[in-house]
């Protein structure tokens, strides 16, 4: 606990050369990065590149098996009280948003609270009450899953994170898997959060998005972070080849 | 004057698509239904009308017989013996006892949770009291009375008492150990399991069966599909074999080698039995529960982690509810064989409903009656394992909503 305290402009994420391997498949291939408390990063890249292979291994929902990762101080390795700890901080918004079908959307986003952070149920639905009048759905509260839109869903999945209080939110493809209708009312959200002060990690390809609430840009390519540069200098001024190739490709449609 | 055509053509759709808006009525009533399906024209009149021939062609025999030649006086003079078998007359009180732990438990569950709880209480309570109508000694119909009045007076008690719930499911499982201890009571004065049986015995192992199978059949569900090959292997290589072999070889084996690999413990019959029906059974709840988790997409476990569930908690929360519910039916089916299964207790000479079938037969004053007395074992069976059917199909339905 004391570790992380002292040293207050420490990054909340630190990545030393992390590697990754899926069987013989090199995934990650010496990743070196950090990212600040309160920072805002889009990490962008071509599919396959292992953006979503690297935000999960920040939660250890994978895990790394070369370099160091230290998440608010907390080094991540097999111990298991160590990644009860990481992901009591780190929340995780998945495409497919992976709600519960069985559950309606509050139990939804009081599990957690409730059986993790032993919140009293009362409690817990306020909590959980409040959240979806954060993300404007306060009225879906009692329904399951499966009857409101995918837009709604992933507000409620979005709400099912921030429940636990994380110090850092990890997004992979929020939008990728809704209709275009749909992608605004997930994104107001998410611009919400940034001004709010969060630590975002968002996985997209909503160029918009970036551009307007990102801190900074990491681009991926086959395991490595390729560029890394504020909106401007990455739209504008790339360094890379595929930097270059990727931007005019995405910016076309 | 297209235009007009037009207009009048778009006015007949209108109407049209008013008129279909409400749903064709199914008609409930008997005759107004078997005029529109069974007689709705000429043919299928004359069809209607041949298969009633053919119906009753095959079933005159039947029904001559059941009405006229069967002598249904060999059921209710052996009513005791199939009810409990050998169990001792002087000591029947104790089975009265199970009656009476069951009947209130069950009235107290109905007054709390209303539903299916109450449907099942009301049949049993009916039931009962046929048994008061019937004309047994006295002293058997008072018995059947106090039930009736147990299970009333229990639901009257319960009603609304939604916060004792909890209570009541832990007396629910301290009523398994309880009526087996009533049942055998200790020592020389007790009810040894060898005089236990008929529907008696029947119930009790099958009782034991299912709940005993049904958690070890999730946790070898769970272990073969553990991430430790050690594990893994142990549960696969378990499933596999048991499930290789016919419940008749284990029963058997049961039977001859538990005695002899370990001649010091003294287990008796019908504890082997049981211990042979559960894990024989467990295998199948494995593999059936294992169909159910294969379903259950990767991503659920992944966002149970992300809000920092434990491995116990994600099972128990997330991925047992909806597998399991996926599986009710395979699971219900494997309950109700394993409670027709409970008849091959009786080739190794314990006396079960079948047993006393059997016996029934063999008895010199009943020659002859086979038909009669296998018949009402059959339906005995049938009702209990309707009876589980029907309750699984209502669950089905109850957990219906938000299943997609
Ligand atoms: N569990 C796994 N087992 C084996 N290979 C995997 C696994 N998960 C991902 N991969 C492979 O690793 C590579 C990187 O995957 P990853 O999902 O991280 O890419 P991505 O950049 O998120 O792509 P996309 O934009 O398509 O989501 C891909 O080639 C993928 O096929
Ligand atoms: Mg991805």
């Amino acid at each position: 606990m004391a570790e992380h305290e002292n040293a207050p402009n420490a990054p909340i994420i630190m990545c030393e050369d992390v590697h990754k391997w899926f069987d013989d498949f090199h995934v990650l291939k010496g990743v070196t990065t950090s990212f600040q408390k309160g920072e805002k990063a889009v990490i962008c890249g071509p599919s396959g590149s292992g953006k979503s292979t690297f935000i999960r291994t920040l939660n250890r929902l994978e895990a790394h098996q070369r370099g160091k990762i230290i998440v608010d101080g907390i080094e991540l390795s097999d111990d298991l009280r160590n990644i009860d700890l990481i992901r009591r901080e780190v929340g995780m918004v998945f495409q497919q948003f992976n709600l519960f079908p069985h559950l309606t959307n509050l139990q939804n986003i009081t599990l957690g609270p409730i059986r993790v952070r032993k919140l009293a149920k009362s409690e817990a639905e306020a909590v959980a009450l409040a959240l979806l009048e954060r993300v404007n759905i306060a009225d879906q509260a009692h329904k399951f899953p499966a009857e409101i839109s995918g837009g709604q869903q992933q507000r409620v999945a979005i709400a099912r994170a921030l429940a636990m209080e994380p110090k850092i939110m990890l997004f992979d493809e929020p939008t990728s898997a809704l209709d275009p209708e749909m992608i605004t009312e997930v994104l107001d959200v998410m611009r919400e959060l940034a001004r709010s002060g969060m630590t975002m990690l968002v996985v997209t390809h909503e160029m918009g998005f970036a551009r307007e609430v990102a801190d900074r840009i990491l681009f991926f390519d086959e395991g490595a972070i390729v560029e890394d540069a504020a909106p401007a200098d990455f739209f504008d001024n790339p360094q890379h080849e595929r930097t270059k190739l990727f931007i005019s490709q995405t910016l076309q449609h | 004057m297209r235009d007009e055509l037009l207009e009048e053509h778009q006015k007949l759709a209108e109407l049209a698509r008013r008129e279909e808006i409400r749903p064709p009525q199914s008609s409930k009533a008997v005759l107004p239904w078997m005029k529109a399906n069974l007689f709705s024209t000429w043919y299928n009149s004359l069809l209607t009308l041949v298969a009633l021939g053919f119906l009753l062609l095959v079933f005159k025999g039947f029904l001559t017989w059941a009405f006229t030649g069967a002598k249904w006086s060999v059921i209710p003079a052996n009513l005791q013996l199939f009810a409990v078998g050998s169990y001792p007359r002087e000591q029947i009180w104790r089975v009265w006892g199970v009656v009476y732990i069951l009947s209130v438990l069950l009235g107290l569950s109905a007054g709390m949770w209303g539903g299916l709880v109450l449907r099942f209480a009301l049949v049993l309570g009916g039931v009962w009291f046929i048994g008061v109508l019937l004309p047994f000694e006295f002293s058997t119909r008072g018995g059947f009375l106090g039930a009736v009045v147990a299970i009333a007076a229990a639901l009257f008690l319960g009603r609304g008492r939604t916060s004792f719930r909890p209570w009541i499911l832990g007396g629910w499982l301290l009523s398994f150990p309880l009526i087996i201890v009533v049942l055998r009571g200790f020592g020389e004065n007790g009810v040894l399991t060898s005089n236990w049986g008929g529907l008696l015995l029947t119930l009790i192992l099958a009782i034991v069966g299912i709940v005993a199978s049904f958690p070890l059949g999730v946790f070898l569900a769970l272990c073969r599909q553990s991430s430790l090959p050690a594990i893994r292997w142990v549960s696969t290589a378990y499933i596999e074999t048991v499930r290789g072999v016919p419940l008749i070889t284990i029963l058997f084996m049961g039977n001859v080698l538990i005695p002899i690999f370990m001649p010091d413990v003294d287990i008796n019959q019908v504890l082997r039995m049981m211990l042979g029906i559960t894990l024989f059974s467990a295998a199948y709840m494995a593999e059936n529960v294992r169909g159910g988790l294969q379903g259950i997409l990767r991503g659920q476990q992944e966002a149970a982690q992300a809000v920092g569930l434990n491995y116990v908690q994600t099972m128990l929360f997330i991925v047992l509810p909806q597998a399991l519910r996926a599986v009710i039916p395979a699971i219900v089916g494997q309950f109700i064989a394993l409670f027709k299964d409970t008849s091959l207790v009786s080739i190794i000479g314990l006396i079960d409903l079948l047993g006393v079938a059997k016996s029934v037969i063999a008895n010199p004053d009943w020659l002859g009656l086979q038909a009669e007395v296998y018949l009402f074992a059959a339906v005995i069976y049938f009702i209990f394992s309707y009876s589980m059917s029907y309750v699984s199909q209502k669950i089905e339905t109850a957990l219906g909503v938000g299943n997609t």
